[in-house]
């Protein structure tokens, strides 16, 4: 920069001077921009990948299959049902009535002979569906002959099994037995010795969680010891300020003195406590370390033998041997040879998740029987809602919205095409056209649960219009698609040419002729256009329809439009309140549908605008 | 069913009418050949007639329709013995009142009727079947009635098509004002409720109180049986998700409605702008799911991952989503605002050897400013009416707080809370959401008259 | 067929259909396109605006200190060609230009020219006055900030004050320096224009058309401004108007469809031109 100093610089020196920081600002400027798109992009992957990753799995459905005996004691043991002269209102209640549930549970008990017990029965008939005793009615009462004879059905599987099935309750993994394994006996309390170290993998995983829980443990340990040393500082520091203090202050400190007391007896009774839980710990990684068998727990991962056809879950092990508890009754107590026996690690732990170990031995049982597998999920797009989440299914929420959009449609185009085509082309610019070009452009950014308010004081509660029916969904729903039609049935009327006007006008048609005849056909694709997007708009809408009383829990399909009913949008967000694993990948899948049709819906949009578009 | 039955007859009616008015037409005028002698075209006097047939039936219909069970049920509790009604808050007397109403169509009523309750039902049962009959007769007399003056008036000079073209006229009218019933319907109802509510809470405790807990007891002598009303804390919870949603949207979505309109190659913005506008499309009600079930874990987890406690209802995740659900929104708006700035400007710049940059910082952007504001006011008061998103992902508890990681609640959602589940209609819970909704309309209306009008003084600048 | 020929044969000035097509080959230039002290030199310059030919082998040299006027019927090509002396054509995505254009010896038209210092010494003032929506002080501090050009506010307002001084606005503003420059009239805004153009102390100015949109005293105004203004700068002025390039100009070019037909001293091609449509077009036979 010696110039400067030298002689006075010409400007386009310092133009060139100035273009590489200049140049960085434009580089750092246009960044920037391209970051801003990206993430917008990547917001919409972000939604849709989390979306579809979540609910493609709801399109299937875990399947049992059992040898059903639809027994006539169970079911019909007066035999009402298969009488020939039994009245069809009769037979309808008496199927009603029917037991279906004991011969889904004892077809379910036949595979597993060897369960006994309360709890474990339950836990075992917790596998199938409250469904499945539908599933056997609906067949029953199709052909009532069916009473009595033996059917190998394929019935509905618990969400949870369904959700284990989806790999959505806890990974498994399965390792081949190296060496033979000689089970100490078939049933009960059993040791299972092995050839080779076949067990290292249990070991090494629970002392992995062992060791993971000591450092937390001492962690904790130093963090308290810290807290400890801060208190009694504090302490000392108020003894000392006690010294020289007049005795209101005095009053002051003691109360604090007190408190400091009273935490660090807290602290210290913890810091004792976890310094026991950390002394056993560390006691039994030295007994691990010396040979002594390793006890497994809820709260790590779970291991399993399936071995000679049953089940043992292991509750101590070294690296050659382990004692287990058998969940499933082993055909016999002979040595199994390599390979043809499995060492099962469910990574959740047990805690952590629905299903217990036990469950999940049957169900890895029936999956090696081939009695289980996942099927098209017809259900979800049969049923209404249920508060069971494999029983639950859109067919009751896509029809009420269906019914919802025809009346909206029948409500709103002809009410916006009208307004469109006088506010267009016959009002006179007056304040009253003013105020409603003003009321129209204010309502299209109205929040929409304004309108669900108009609609329960004023539509329900005044008109007396029945609630949570699609007849008041539709009403709120036309005031709040009506602008969007309006607006854009106004802008299909503006893109016409005078000419056309004045042509039709010019061979003597009165100007409502000129309208009917001529302008609103070439306007007519326009307003279709903005029809279908304020249609859109209507179907995804929820918030209003919440104070309507919309969310009422509807199990059967609504019959007309002034059946209580819900819509699609509805039932994802009555849905995803609810806790259960299940209903989340139906809430999914529920919103992959909604946002199917409104894919469609905008594409229509877009094909209508491109195949009719004209320049004029 | 009846009631359709009915529209289709009268409908039917109408088709009849208009045969009957064109071939009367056609036949006063001496047959197809003295057309011309008449006014209008035949079919004029045919729609003519058939609206005189029609429309005031259809109207008799629809006040019958919405008036007729109001009526029985006045009579039927009028008729009630009074050892009945005796005593009764009218909430008893409309639950008697449909057990009665279902024990007479067959329904399912609570306990064993008296015989009183079952004279009463047998009395309604009556009643309805009169009623039809009286409907019935009623609507049919109505559309004979307008058959007949319509078909009087009839004759070759009638200018049919003036009186049709009027009528229609009028419907159009009619269907313009909706948009004026609309907006006079909103301020009547949340008018009219939260007056009520104001008898029983003083005003200045519900906008200045800071204390909000609606939850009344149901019986009026348990304890705590007047709830606190002070709507600060949801209007600070609102303010605080919005402006988070808003510290999203604007930046993302200005700088990318520059980059797509001064940067970006034209295969980039013919793909990316369509697929940005995918969001605008979405339903909020998935952008509640996704911050419920996706982000607010997400966030909860990276807030514990570097030690800090994130509520799982946090406001930060309902208002991060709600900014997404804005970005669309805002760039649409930028965009339109960033093209409306004339070219010369940019070609001024450039001529002064300015960069793409600079012109836009100091040029695009100064004189964008009016119309980018107005725009950002639309999203303010968009985020502020959203509601599922914070129904899905924001608390219920109203908490009086600036911390984003902690959970507040919003206008909103408490507008849904108090108003889904039972409800008494004017307890003071309930009143409270019309309160609320006033708000909610007057300062959305307020933001919005302000918006529209600066972004139209922006257009008219540059046209 | 030999339009050279045809040319001399029409020198009485009849016009025809042909002259007009707009797909005649090109026939050079008549007169002399260089000049003294050249500034910039042009050479061979096309442009295209995707299939349509918009300037066809255009060679023209602007010299210091004086005005080059082009003239020519609307749609000639005399604003394209203005255009590409900054390159302000980049900003049309479907122009590309051909041949070669050279400021003080530098070709411009080099793919790796930097436009931003081209810019700043070939500066341009506009047809329609585009001050800035920002105020009078403002809209000429604008290039001296962007290009750093000054370091001190009191530069800044030294520049100012001598920017507006030379575009004579400095006496009707110096009391309003912080309204808007949009609420000048016409003849003050483009002269602002002017102001900001000299703020960045450009080598040349273009000027397209500056007077269109001004009355004829705002015009008379400009017209003495460009007189002076030429003592330190070149100036190409495009103008639709005969009196003003014979009023402000030394040298005159006509454009007609996209040709650069006739170059000369501005007297010359006034009083003789030899080309019979720049005598058509002069005489005002068309225009």
């Amino acid at each position: 920069m010696n110039s400067t100093a030298t002689a006075p610089r010409r400007p386009i020196d310092i133009v060139n001077a100035s273009l590489k920081r200049r140049y960085g600002a434009e580089r750092r400027f246009r960044w920037l921009g391209l970051i801003a798109v990206m993430l917008g992009l990547g917001f919409v992957a972000l939604l849709l990948v989390s979306i579809v990753s979540k609910g493609y799995t709801a399109f299937w459905q875990t399947y049992i299959q059992l040898p059903v005996t639809l027994s006539a004691a169970d079911i019909d043991p007066k035999g009402v049902i298969t009488a020939a002269d039994t009245a069809a209102e009769t037979r309808r209640k008496a199927l009603v009535r029917a037991n279906f549930r004991t011969p889904v549970r004892d077809a379910l008990r036949a595979q597993f002979p060897d369960v006994s017990g309360r709890t474990d029965r339950r836990a075992l008939n917790a596998l199938i569906s409250g469904g499945a005793a539908l599933q056997l009615r609906h067949l029953v009462s199709e052909d009532p002959a069916l009473i009595g004879t033996e059917q190998t059905l394929w019935l509905v599987a618990d969400d949870d099994v369904d959700m284990f099935m989806k790999g959505r309750s806890t990974p498994i993994d399965e390792q081949p037995g190296a060496g033979e394994a000689r089970p100490s006996a078939a049933t009960g309390d059993i040791t299972l010795t092995a050839a080779a170290d076949d067990f290292t993998r249990i070991t090494t995983s629970v002392r992995g969680f062992l060791e993971r829980r000591t450092e937390r443990l001492d962690r904790d340990i130093a963090r308290l010891e810290r807290i400890l040393a801060d208190l009694a500082g504090e302490g000392a520091q108020i003894s000392a300020a006690m010294d020289d203090a007049d005795a209101a202050a005095r009053d002051r400190l003691e109360d604090r003195a007190a408190r400091v007391d009273d935490r660090s007896g807290q602290i210290a009774r913890k810091l004792e406590r976890t310094r026991g839980e950390r002394e056993a710990l560390g006691a039994r990684l030295a007994a691990a370390a010396a040979g002594e068998p390793l006890a497994l727990s809820d709260e790590m991962p779970s291991f399993m033998v399936a071995i000679n056809g049953g089940m043992v879950k292991v509750q101590e092990a070294t690296a050659d041997r382990l004692s287990g508890t058998v969940v499933s009754t082993l055909a016999s107590a002979d040595p199994a040879p390599p390979g043809t026996w499995r060492l099962l690690e469910l990574r959740t732990p047990e805690d952590d998740r629905r299903l217990s170990d036990r469950q999940v031995a049957w169900i890895w049982q029936l999956e090696q029987r081939g009695l289980i597998e996942q099927r098209f999920n017809t259900l979800f797009f049969t049923n209404g809602t249920s508060r069971e989440p494999e029983l639950a299914g859109i067919a009751a929420a896509l029809v009420g919205s269906f019914y919802t959009l025809v009346l909206t449609l029948l409500f709103s185009f002809p009410i916006a095409v009208g307004a469109a085509l006088y506010l267009e082309e016959f009002a006179p610019k007056n304040r009253f056209t003013d105020l409603i070009e003003v009321n129209i452009n204010n309502l299209a950014a109205v929040p929409s649960i304004v309108f669900g308010l108009l609609g329960l004081a004023v539509f329900i509660n005044v008109f007396g219009v029945p609630r949570s029916t699609p007849l008041v969904a539709a009403m709120v729903l036309t005031l709040m698609t009506l602008p969007t039609i309006i607006i854009a049935s106004r802008a299909a009327l503006k893109a016409v040419p005078p000419s056309i006007r004045e042509a039709a006008l010019g061979v003597g048609a009165s100007p409502l002729q000129t309208q009917f005849h001529h302008v609103l056909p070439l306007a007519l694709p326009g307003m279709l256009t903005g029809t279908i997007i304020g249609m859109a708009q209507a179907l995804g809408e929820t918030a209003p329809l919440l104070m309507i009383g919309l969310i009422a829990f509807i199990v059967d399909i609504p019959g007309g439009l002034t059946d209580p009913a819900t819509v699609l949008p509805v039932q994802i967000f009555m849905w995803a309140d609810s806790p259960e694993r299940g209903f989340v990948e139906r809430t999914s899948a529920a919103i992959m549908i909604l946002l199917a049709f409104l894919v469609l819906m905008n594409l229509a949009a877009v094909l209508l605008r491109r195949r009719f578009e004209r320049r004029w | 069913m009846s009631q359709f039955l009915l529209l289709a007859v009268v409908l039917a009616a109408m088709a009849f009418a208009f045969q009957v008015g064109r071939n009367r037409a056609i036949r006063t005028a001496g047959g197809p050949t003295g057309i011309k002698d008449l006014h209008s075209l035949p079919a004029y006097y045919g729609w003519y007639v058939a609206i005189w047939a029609g429309l005031p039936a259809l109207l008799v219909l629809l006040a019958w329709v919405g008036l007729e069970e109001r009526i029985i049920t006045l009579l039927l509790v009028q008729g009630l013995p009074p050892s009945l009604t005796e005593g009764l808050s009218d909430g008893r007397v409309g639950l008697l009142v449909n057990d009665i109403k279902n024990l007479a169509t067959g329904g399912i009523t609570s306990g064993d009727p008296t015989p009183a309750v079952q004279a009463a039902a047998e009395r309604y049962r009556r009643w309805l079947g009169i009623a039809d009959a009286a409907r019935w007769a009623l609507v049919l007399v109505v559309v004979l009635g307008g058959l007949s003056v319509a078909w009087r008036r009839l004759s070759p000079a009638f200018r049919a098509r003036n009186r049709v073209e009027a009528t229609l006229l009028g419907i159009l009218v009619l269907f313009s004002s909706i948009a004026i019933l609309t907006t006079l319907g909103i301020v009547l109802s949340v008018l009219f409720e939260s007056v009520l509510f104001f008898q029983r809470v003083p005003w200045t405790e519900f906008l200045f109180g800071t204390q909000w807990s609606p939850q009344i007891a149901l019986r009026a002598d348990q304890v705590g049986a007047s709830g606190a009303f002070g709507a600060v804390p949801l209007f600070t919870g609102t303010l605080l998700i919005s402006a988070i949603a808003m510290l999203i949207a604007v930046p993302i979505g200005l700088l990318s409605a520059i980059y797509l309109s001064e940067y970006a190659a034209p295969r980039l913005r013919a793909w990316s702008k369509p697929t940005l506008e995918v969001l605008a499309g979405i339903p909020t009600v998935v952008y509640g799911f996704f911050a419920a079930l996706t982000v607010a874990p997400f966030m909860r987890e990276l807030g514990e991952s570097i030690g800090l406690d994130v509520a799982s209802e946090s406001a930060l995740a309902a208002g991060a989503v709600m900014g997404i659900m804005i970005i669309p929104f805002v760039s649409s708006l930028s965009d339109d605002v960033i093209n409306a700035v004339p070219q010369s400007l940019r070609d001024g710049s450039y001529a002064l050897g300015a960069t793409q940059a600079e012109t836009i910082k100091r040029v695009i952007l100064p004189a964008a400013l009016p119309g980018i504001v107005g725009g950002v006011l639309l999203a303010v008061s968009r985020a502020i009416g959203e509601t599922m998103i914070v129904v899905m992902a924001a608390g219920l508890a109203a908490n009086l707080t600036a911390n984003p990681l902690e959970s507040v609640t919003t206008v909103t959602v408490q507008i849904v809370t108090l108003l889904t589940g039972d409800q008494e209609f004017d307890s003071a819970k309930t009143l409270a959401a019309f309160a609320l909704g006033l708000t909610l309309f007057a300062v959305t209306l307020t933001l919005n008259v302000i918006a529209l009008h600066i972004v139209r003084k922006y257009r008219e600048q540059y046209e | 067929m030999s339009t050279t020929a045809e040319a001399i044969d029409t020198n009485t000035g009849n016009l025809r259909a042909a002259d007009f097509d707009g797909e005649r080959a090109f026939e050079g230039t008549l007169g002399d396109i260089t000049t003294r002290e050249p500034r910039m030199e042009c050479r061979a310059v096309n442009v295209w605006y995707d299939a349509n030919h918009a300037i066809r082998e255009v060679s023209l040299d602007i010299g210091k200190h004086e005005v080059v006027a082009m003239i020519g019927p609307s749609g000639c090509g005399k604003s394209t060609f203005l255009r590409c002396l900054n390159r302000m054509n980049d900003t049309i995505p479907a122009a590309r230009v051909t041949g070669s254009i050279k400021l003080d010896g530098r070709e411009v038209l080099d793919r790796g020219i930097d436009v931003v210092p081209l810019r700043a010494q070939v500066g341009m003032v506009f047809q329609k006055p585009n001050p800035f929506p920002k105020s009078i002080y403002e809209n000429i501090a604008y290039g001296p900030r962007i290009h750093g050009l000054v370091n001190h506010k009191s530069e800044l307002d030294e520049l100012v004050e001598t920017s507006l001084k030379r575009a004579g606005l400095w006496n009707e503003v110096k009391d309003r320096l912080g309204q808007p420059g949009t609420g000048l009239s016409g003849g003050q805004q483009q002269r602002l224009c002017i102001a900001r153009t000299i703020a960045v102390s450009p080598e040349v100015i273009l000027m397209d058309e500056p007077c269109s949109a001004l009355d004829p005293i705002a015009t008379a105004v400009i017209e003495e401004l460009i007189a002076e203004l030429k003592q330190d700068y070149s100036i190409a002025i495009v103008t639709h108007s005969m009196q003003q390039a014979a009023r402000v100009s030394e040298r005159t070019a006509y454009f007609h469809l996209g040709d650069l037909l006739e170059v000369g001293a501005t007297a010359q091609i006034f009083e003789d031109p030899q080309h019979h449509l720049t005598r058509a077009y002069v005489t005002g036979r068309f225009g």
